[in-house]
């Protein structure tokens, strides 16, 4: 394990430099219909308190009943996560009291939870990447939500949440950059999106991290970590740990020490501010759930879960440089998402890997993210991509032309041959009509003829006037070959 | 016959012979409700109701003709009934004795009642009952508590039923039902029917369903009928309980047929008496009982063996620690914020403060500060973990002796009856009534109170037999065994 940072991601204060160690809770609400203990619907958009059933509202005499399928998909993220699942794991309840927390407890796996140790390898940037350990992994129930905006004398209270199963990931403090931190984050992500256990969007609070974060000298023994709450977005991770190591180094060059405390990232602001002190920490008063039985999984079960997985990020990536000759960075960018590296794969079938591989990534994810979206959603089938890449390796249009009959392809339906013939964009290969081309620019310009009898690199200036006499359709090879002879260079 | 005779002789049938001259048509469901629902409405001065549902077991036992009419009798058809008000009962109010909970209408039904009303049974009303079943004199309750309708001898001082399940108990023995639900966490069935003279039963945990039970110690929770005989127990239960998938810890074993057990001989059967129940200070009529109840059984063929549960004396402490535990964190959800009573204030905090402190009264309060205490950084591990492995070496007693008996006998309890506000003031003396029963909920036991004798002032006493889990079957018919040997007949006089 990385357990110190390497010299690039180290922070440069007046004493000297510093390195940040960070660790995440990450709260990933589990894919589901159903709740985890009430069976009452889960979605995104019913109205206020429309998904509630008498267990989600704490009303007397109701008992929690585990959902099973909940379970499963907390078994496929461990196994996922290459983690040691619990055969046996018990459920705690977190005492505390607040409006949205109907019965004053939330039901949580506090002791033991289903899932314990595991590793993943995470990608950075610049396709170095780095493993981080997965400390534990366990189910709780989410709490309802307090409206506090609506009212000036009222706090409403949405209880469509309370219940939802979420998992909550803990990492260990393996992370020495908030670009690691965040690259973790997507890693997991991408994890979950595969396997279908967590749809990771952290826009509408599917997914958020509690970022632990604490500074030392290179080397040093750990220092005093604060906890920044429910930060629900990729740039905000790198915002809130960036501004909580500098506001912490410069404490500790003031000869001041890091109290240990929970704290909030502030959006607008771009920093951190105290939610609580550690004196003023909760007493949760964790116990076992008296309602529910310990959790037993037969090893035969987890078995036939293992069995069902999906291929892996890393699995897909090592098998697609491996069968496609894809960089390693390519295979990278295409196995983010399933979809991509699916799209891919139907696009590449009998095709240029290479090639169809740069068209995927440069031109149709790059265009697709600047209209904010992704390959879900592209208006180009990989079908009609690679109808369009075999217009390349059979020579009728060039990579140049390409460009614009992607253009064509993004906006209408057609496939790239129709393309071709509707806007005659077919490259010239016929050598006689390629000379006529030559002989007339050379006619038009024998000072130039001269001048590249004597330094044959102005050829080029020749190549560059008859493409674009032909559109651009001819084929550059050919005109090439042809000046060449013409000028006997 | 003239109509009173015939209501008065209608009130003496067990609920076992009732059933029989239901199915026999030799009276009516309604008849007989309207014979209850008399005898409800004249017996308020007990307080044993806190709600009356005559109406509505009207039109359950009209229900109940037509369905033995047709000949499709359930197992309870047309017997009327009092329901603990703990048991979540759909538009019928459900306060488990509290000022919190008062006019709380649940809109949902509990798996124990309603497996009662799929059998045919037919709801009086709702039984009074210590705050959250937490007390045994039913003194505890925000609607008053209840009387015993058993006097001392030439005494006009009114006795406790004993508690949690006083309403149930008093009903029952006043005659103003013919079986009632309880509940029993620590023993709130089987001291109000020692307290009583009826009998009760706590069934094995998980036997019964706590779905729509409001909860007090859910680890501990069980319910059970309280009735005038053995037999009418063992129906009781057969109806009550059963799998449910909406109670994690429901059983999912099968049920036999208890009624069956009832009389069984005992002959050849192994019956342990505990050194550790004979208690210092116990008075010498409990002991002069249990003997009795040792020649009965003895009598009766069965042999008689002393054993040793080692850490009886840990059971009462233990049960103090875990079952205030889980009640502070069952008696989180009564915040004021969804139904139930709630007090205003100017802060969150405030609204909380007042809610709670209003709405709960002083015996909750200590319990609801005792489980924080115990559960609290710092006091968990010396206090409630210790407790944990306490209640795990007391079972594991149970199964060394069980290895070699078939079944217990000892007290119910270590007195008869007190008066209302005898002990109210002490805590712990109110604690020591559930000293004999508290380990069988800590083990998750059956066990059963059965009247056994008066003493020196006519109040009745009663003696537990407890047996493995899931053998109910034993408890019965050692159960029925005392019964018939007792011959238990006293009745209290009727003063109200």
């Amino acid at each position: 394990m990385n357990t110190t940072a390497e010299k690039s991601n180290l922070i440069t204060g007046n004493t000297g430099e510093w390195e940040v160690v960070i660790g995440l809770e990450v709260h990933a609400q589990v894919a589901s219909n159903a709740k985890l203990f009430s069976g009452a619907p889960v979605g995104f958009g019913a109205g206020p308190n429309e998904n509630v059933s008498f267990i989600d509202a704490g009303m007397p005499g109701m008992l929690p009943v585990i959902n099973k399928f909940c379970v499963e998909q907390a078994v496929r993220t461990g196994l996922g996560l290459n983690a040691q699942i619990h055969t046996r794991s018990t459920f705690d309840r977190k005492n505390y009291f607040y409006p949205d927390l109907p019965q004053g407890y939330q039901i949580s796996q506090f002791k033991n939870p289903i899932v314990g140790e595991g590793e993943i390898e995470v990608e950075r940037e610049d396709g170095s990447s780095f493993k981080v350990g997965i400390e534990r992994l366990h189910l709780e129930q989410d709490a309802g939500k307090s409206i506090h905006d609506m009212d000036p004398n009222a706090t409403y209270v949405d209880l469509n949440r309370s219940g939802v199963a979420l998992m909550e990931i803990v990492s260990r403090p393996d992370m020495r950059s908030a670009l690691d931190a965040a690259a973790f984050v997507k890693k997991l992500r991408t994890i979950v999106r595969y396997l279908g256990t967590c749809d990771g969007d952290m826009e509408k609070g599917n997914m958020r991290a509690d970022v632990n974060v604490s500074v030392r000298k290179p080397g040093g023994p750990l220092g005093t970590r604060c906890e920044i709450k429910n930060v629900n977005s990729m740039s905000y991770i790198v915002k809130a740990i960036e501004y909580e190591a500098r506001r912490q180094i410069e404490i500790l060059e003031d000869g001041g020490q890091i109290d240990q405390e929970t704290r909030l990232f502030n959006v607008a602001s771009g920093e951190t501010r105290t939610m609580r002190s550690k004196e003023d920490a909760h007493d949760y008063r964790y116990f076992p759930d008296p309602d529910l039985l310990p959790l037993e999984l037969e090893q035969a079960w987890i078995e036939e879960i293992r069995k069902t997985l999906p291929e892996l990020p890393d699995a897909k990536k090592a098998r697609l440089m491996a069968d496609y000759g894809l960089s390693a960075y390519d295979a990278g960018v295409l196995v983010t998402k399933g979809a991509r590296a699916d799209y891919f794969e139907a696009a590449a079938k009998g095709r240029d890997a290479k090639l169809i591989a740069n068209w995927t990534i440069n031109d149709l994810l790059g265009r697709l993210a600047k209209e904010g979206h992704d390959i879900d959603d592209s208006p180009i089938s990989a079908e009609r991509l690679a109808g369009m890449v075999a217009l390349i390796e059979d020579g009728t249009i060039s990579s140049k032309i390409a460009k614009e009959v992607f253009e064509h392809l993004w906006a209408s339906e057609n496939t790239a041959a129709e393309i071709v013939e509707k806007h005659g964009l077919k490259q010239v290969t016929d050598t006689g009509a390629i000379e006529k081309a030559v002989d007339e620019v050379m006619a038009a310009n024998p000072d130039k003829v001269e001048q590249a009898k004597a330094k044959p690199q102005l050829a080029g200036w020749f190549v560059g006037q008859v493409m674009k006499a032909t559109g651009g359709k001819a084929n550059p090879k050919a005109v090439n070959d042809i000046i060449q002879k013409k000028l006997g260079v | 016959m003239d109509t009173a005779t015939l209501a008065t002789d209608l009130l003496d049938l067990t609920l076992a012979d009732a059933l029989e001259a239901l199915k026999a048509k030799k009276i009516s469901a309604t008849e007989l409700t309207e014979a209850y629902i008399t005898a409800m409405e004249g017996g308020r001065a007990l307080n044993a109701y806190t709600t009356e549902t005559p109406d509505k077991a009207r039109e359950m036992a009209k229900a109940s003709d037509a369905r033995l009419a047709k000949g499709e009798a359930g197992l309870l058809e047309g017997i009327p009934l009092g329901i603990k008000e703990l048991f979540c009962t759909e538009g019928v109010e459900t306060n488990a004795g509290s000022k919190i909970l008062k006019g709380f209408v649940p809109p949902y039904e509990s798996t124990v009642t309603q497996n009662l009303w799929d059998a045919g049974a037919v709801m009086l009303g709702k039984l009074n009952m210590d705050e959250f079943a937490m007390g045994s004199s039913n003194e505890t309750s925000a609607f008053g508590p209840v009387a015993n309708p058993w006097r001392a001898q030439g005494s006009n001082g009114t006795f406790t039923p004993g508690g949690s399940s006083g309403g149930s108990a008093s009903a029952v023995a006043g005659l103003m039902c013919l079986g009632a639900t309880g509940s029993d966490t620590g023993g709130s069935i089987r001291q109000p029917a020692a307290f009583t003279g009826t009998v009760g039963i706590k069934p094995t945990y998980g036997r019964c369903s706590r779905f729509g039970m409001v909860a007090f110690a859910s680890s501990l929770d069980q319910a059970g009928p309280i009735t005038r005989t053995v037999k009418d127990s063992a129906l009781m239960l057969q109806a009550m309980c059963g799998h449910d998938e909406k109670d994690s810890t429901s059983l999912t074993a099968e049920v036999p047929n208890f009624a069956a057990s009832c009389g069984k001989s005992i002959k050849g059967m192994k019956i342990g008496i505990p050194k550790e129940y004979r208690m210092d200070g116990m008075p010498a009529e409990i002991e002069t009982l249990w003997s009795q109840g040792i020649a009965w059984l003895k009598d009766a063929g069965a042999e008689i063996v002393d054993v040793s549960l080692p850490h009886t004396k840990y059971a009462l402490p233990c049960y103090y620690i875990i079952a205030p535990a889980e009640a502070s964190s069952n008696l989180a959800r009564y915040d004021g914020m969804r139904f139930g009573y709630r007090a205003e204030g100017k802060t969150l905090a405030e609204v909380y403060q007042n809610t709670r402190s209003e709405g709960f009264g002083e015996e909750v309060k200590r319990r609801v500060m005792i489980g924080t205490y115990v559960l609290s950084a710092g006091y968990y591990d010396a206090y409630y973990l210790r407790a944990l492995k306490v209640r795990r070496r007391i079972a594991q007693d149970f199964d060394e002796v069980f290895k070699s008996v078939d079944a217990l006998l000892t007290p119910s309890t270590p007195s008869a009856a007190f008066q209302l506000g005898e002990r109210s003031a002490d805590p712990i003396s109110m604690y020591l009534n559930d000293i004999f029963t508290v380990t069988g909920n800590l083990a998750g036991l059956p066990g059963i109170s059965v009247p056994a004798g008066l003493d020196a002032q006519g109040l009745p006493l009663g003696l537990q037999v407890l047996g493995r889990a899931l053998d109910e079957e034993t408890v019965f018919a050692v159960g029925s065994a005392l019964e018939r040997a007792a011959g238990f007949a006293a009745k209290p006089e009727k003063w109200w």
